[in-house]
């Protein structure tokens, strides 16, 4: 097996607890990471490779945060979280020499959504022969599939580059932000018509109407409106729904707008590629090392405070938090401005997603199918209509899990053998809608009623998936949220709603990574760009680190 | 009517898509499934199987048998004891590469060389008074290729011995009730093996190996999967980055084993007092220097080529499947300085690279250099840096 046991391979190269400095001048840093999850750690590696002292605080006993793959059970690797890898910057892959240390994008093969009732959709890596597949259920909707994806492909082009870059601040008067400000508009500007309408019609509006123009198959509008509902609460009907599905679709691997890869080793493997980049431009990481607090002083932050005491000193400190921790837990509100600590609490998370993991006997069995892995590489979408989704949905709107849950699950094992042993297999189901806050019970109470309800449905479509099943690992928002820390469950950090992006995020003003506090930043997921395992807000924050620090510099020096 | 592998059997059922190339008068497998990139992945992760038969082999015998070939063969044979196995090329009296191939020390006076063009003529015309004989075994022997970091362990499971074969190592087993050689050889620049049987026997011997791997995500590869991998081992390919000096209608479609890269080859040159074709060519070039090229990777600056077709309005493309073609490689005054053979973008390496020859002047790793494409139906230059090959070289290959 070339995977290591990411809790062994980090205890190896770092210090444990007890190692800890006494030292004063020891426990000094130019900067230091609250927070070792992806983002945390592309921040640390930035920083260290810009030649800064770095310290990567993280409180779990391993690295990786949302980002982990832990054996649960003896040979079987479980994605306990995240579970894919597409929205990942490409220049993060290079400027910290990812390849170097380990990072192995997999292709996944296939796309599946099988209907439930005997047919399904099979997409392979053979363009033509996905059309034919198409036509199997709509001979209409072969030929749109094309002109759909050209028209994706184009707002995705033409919005991409917002992703890679810090947004501008709008309240500013600085010229240098208006011209940032200009920028944009000037590139919005030279957008065909037709491209500049359909992202606005993607920000903006849901998915079901957009999809609706180019479609008539009730299947394939659910597989492809199943993008535009993943990790936010909302059907594919509500306004909003748009804005999910173009996020999704903006993902790219090997130069494909919304293609995505399986790391080696899951998602955990490839936050141990990022934890090993960091260190080898000399970040260093401690394990097992929670944050209680930012020490300030004089509205400048000089350092952090574990929950045993131990202080750590930097005249930077960056929390890779989401942006209900960074501003109401790590520092006390109120030090900051009454404005900025309401749109934090305003701030929405509900978390609306959970995962349901399995260790299998064997290959789920799709009646017509058979219990081959050619269709299982990649992933199997559990939602054959817009209704199926919707009505999904409407479970969650009034306070309860869905009965019959939308499911993107993937058997890894067909991927990476080394996930499973021989002839077994690991399943990752994601789950929704299943909303943090339920009425009249909690998800302690109905952990394992999801798990049940998520099996029951799975058994609907491959008949016997019971008799497979080895090992459940039933994940909830609460869970999450224990777990991981990220409030209320909520996997992007707070929801993806326009109101919570780019300018916003996380809150009007505050966009910039920077905080009201000197010297303190944010990198998580709650800041532009948002969740999923991208590293662009690690990577901008980094950069407006380095680039503050290179201003205050000379006042330094004089 | 084409010819088809002992292996034909199985690897037509196992050929989803029936896409099949002409390699030596035999069909072989483009790929199994729709997507060659699956397989390549099966590879660097897993293992693969390949069926590669239809390479030609020649088996020389007979007690001046090393003395044939040391005369012949320009790396030193007799360095080749038995049970080891060689990667060897054979010059002109100019120094020129008429071909490459692996050659196995199969038994005391019996070898048994690859290639991949016929040369049955070439080398049985100049046995001479040697006590030699060469006799062509392409269709009686057939191979089958199991490269990945799995293979070890695989192979292993079916004869406990053959996991400590070394690098360039052979054994001789049984797989399947048939006796078998297996050499750590292979042409995708992994761990890997290939199992060299008599025909008849070629479809046990498959079966055997076949029903040892389920489970272990091993897939069988075709051509297209093979090139992308040679192409990141930097292994060379005939007619593709070098083409057999016999053939060659002038001096800029021959190369010497230099300017390929296989200096290395004749390391122990000045100890070894062997006459063999080409010899005097050969040390005249070295120590004249006299050596046009050397045989490079590029690495493409992936930042300048998304600027390039970024700047195009275009998505850059990103395709694994390999080029055959020359592309320029230029100088900052834009000035020729090499041209590159093999291209393709890597999924392991996430750029694109190229195999190239460079000026020995621009050959140091690290130069920057210019490769030129066409973007938009005109010429555009992107920067890459000069690198050693092979540009992908896992250290399982040879530990």
């Amino acid at each position: 097996m070339t995977m290591t046991a990411p809790d062994k391979k980090s205890k190896r190269s770092n210090p444990p607890k007890s190692n800890r400095s006494t030292s004063k001048a020891d426990r000094t840093y130019d900067a230091i990471v609250i927070g070792g999850g992806h983002n945390g750690l592309v921040n640390g590696a930035y920083l260290a490779k810009s030649g800064l002292r770095t310290l990567i605080l993280e409180r779990r006993h391993l690295v990786g945060g949302a980002a982990i793959t832990e054996e649960l059970r003896p040979g079987f690797w479980f994605t306990t979280f995240s579970y894919a890898l597409s929205l990942l910057r490409p220049d993060i892959i290079h400027d910290l020499e990812l390849v170097k240390h380990g990072f192995m994008p997999l292709l996944m093969s296939s796309r599946f959504a099988p209907d439930g009732q005997g047919d399904y959709l099979l997409f392979g890596q053979d363009h033509a022969q996905n059309l034919k597949e198409i036509a199997r259920h709509s001979k209409h909707d072969a030929d749109a599939y094309d002109q759909y994806g050209h028209d994706m492909d184009r707002v995705c082009q033409a919005i991409k580059p917002l992703l890679d870059t810090v947004p501008p601040d709008i309240f500013s008067d600085d010229p240098e932000e208006l011209l940032a400000l200009a920028g944009i508009g000037a590139r919005l500007r030279k957008l065909d018509k037709r491209v500049l309408h359909n992202a606005v019609r993607l920000l903006t509006g849901s998915a079901a109407d957009f999809l609706d123009d180019y479609f008539d198959s009730e299947l394939l509008k659910g597989y492809l409106a199943s993008s535009s509902i993943i990790g936010t609460k909302v059907g594919p009907r509500s306004q909003g729904s748009g804005l999910v599905l173009l996020y999704h679709s903006l993902g790219e691997h090997d130069g494909e707008f919304g293609s995505w890869a399986f790391h080696k080793g899951g998602n955990g493997g490839f936050t141990q590629v990022l934890a090993r980049a960091a260190q080898s431009f000399g970040a260093e990481i401690l394990l097992e090392s929670p944050v209680e607090a930012v020490i300030t002083k004089d509205g400048q932050a000089t350092g952090v405070a574990l929950a045993d005491g131990t202080e750590y000193h930097a005249g930077t400190v960056i929390s890779a938090l989401d942006p209900r921790r960074t501003f109401l837990e790590l520092v006390d509100p109120s030090e900051l401005p009454d404005d900025l600590v309401e749109h934090i609490r305003r701030f929405r998370f509900q978390g609306t997603s959970s995962k349901v993991n399995f260790a299998l006997d064997g290959l789920p069995d799709y009646p017509g199918l058979g219990p081959k892995p050619d269709h299982f590489r990649g992933f199997t979408n559990i939602g054959p209509s817009m209704d199926y989704l919707e009505r999904a949905f409407d479970d969650a709107k009034y306070g309860w899990y869905s009965q019959r849950p939308y499911i993107d699950m993937a058997v890894q094992s067909t991927i990476d053998p080394d996930m499973a042993p021989p002839g077994k297999h690991v399943l990752s189901c994601f789950i929704q809608y299943t909303p943090y806050k339920l009425r009249e019970s909690d998800w302690d109470t109905e952990k394992e009623n999801l798990g049940d309800t998520v099996q029951r449905t799975l058994e609907s479509f491959f008949p016997g998936f019971g008799d497979l099943v080895l090992q459940r690992e039933v994940v909830t928002p609460l869970h999450i949220e224990r777990t991981v820390g990220l409030s209320e469950g909520n996997i992007f950090a707070g929801e993806f709603i326009a109101p919570q992006m780019f300018f916003f995020r996380p809150a009007p003003g505050w966009s910039q990574y920077r905080t009201p506090i000197e010297g303190y930043y944010q990198c998580g997921s709650g800041t532009h760009p948002g969740g999923c395992v991208m590293g662009a807000p690690g990577k901008l924050a980094a950069s407006q680190i380095i680039k503050d620090r290179a201003k205050t510099r000379p006042r330094a020096r004089a | 009517m084409i010819r088809t592998t002992p292996l034909h059997e199985r690897t037509n059922a196992l050929n989803e898509t029936q896409l099949w190339s002409h390699w030596s008068g035999h069909l072989a497998a483009n790929r199994y499934q729709m997507s060659d990139k699956l397989e390549y992945f099966a590879v660097r992760n897993a293992a693969g199987i390949f069926d590669s038969s239809p390479l030609y082999k020649y088996r020389i015998t007979g007690k001046d048998a090393e003395s044939f070939l040391a005369g012949v063969l320009a790396r030193d044979i007799r360095a080749c004891v038995p049970g080891q196995a060689q990667y060897t090329c054979w010059l002109d009296d100019r120094g020129f590469v008429i071909e490459d191939g692996v050659i196995l020390h199969t038994a005391r006076n019996e070898y048994l060389l690859t290639s991949a063009e016929a040369n049955l003529a070439y080398f049985e015309d100049r046995i001479g008074r040697n006590d030699a004989r060469i006799e062509e075994v392409s269709h009686d022997i057939g191979t089958l290729a199991l490269q990945g970091p799995r293979s070890r362990d695989l192979l292993r499971k079916l004869v406990p011995q053959m996991g400590s074969i070394p690098y360039f190592g052979l054994a001789r087993g049984e797989i399947g009730g048939a006796a078998v050689t297996v050499s750590r050889t292979g042409y995708t620049g992994d761990l890997g093996y290939e199992i060299w049987m008599e025909s008849p026997d070629a479809l046990h011997v498959w079966d055997a190996l076949w029903d040892s791997v389920e489970g272990h995500g091993v897939l069988p590869f075709g051509l297209a999967a093979l090139y992308m991998l040679r192409i990141e081992a930097g292994l060379l390919l005939l007619d593709a980055d070098f083409d057999s000096s016999r053939y060659a209608w002038n001096d800029a479609h021959r190369s010497s084993p230099i300017e390929l890269g296989w200096s290395w080859m004749f390391k122990d040159l000045n100890g070894d007092d062997r006459a063999f074709i080409g010899r005097k060519a050969l040390q005249r070039e070295i120590a004249e220097k006299t050596s046009r090229w050397t045989m490079r990777g590029l690495v493409v600056d992936w930042r300048d080529y998304d600027r390039v077709y970024g700047d195009a309005g275009l998505i850059p493309p990103k395709d694994h499947t390999p080029i055959v073609e020359d592309w320029m490689v230029y100088d900052d005054d834009y000035k020729r300085v090499g041209y590159a053979t093999s291209f393709m973008y890597s999924p392991m390496l996430q750029r694109h690279i190229a195999i190239a020859r460079v000026r020995p002047d621009f050959a140091a790793v690290g130069t920057k250099v210019n490769l030129e494409f066409t973007v938009d139906h005109h010429y555009e230059q992107v920067a890459a840096h000069v690198a050693r090959l092979p540009l992908y070289n896992p250290q399982r290959k040879t530990v």
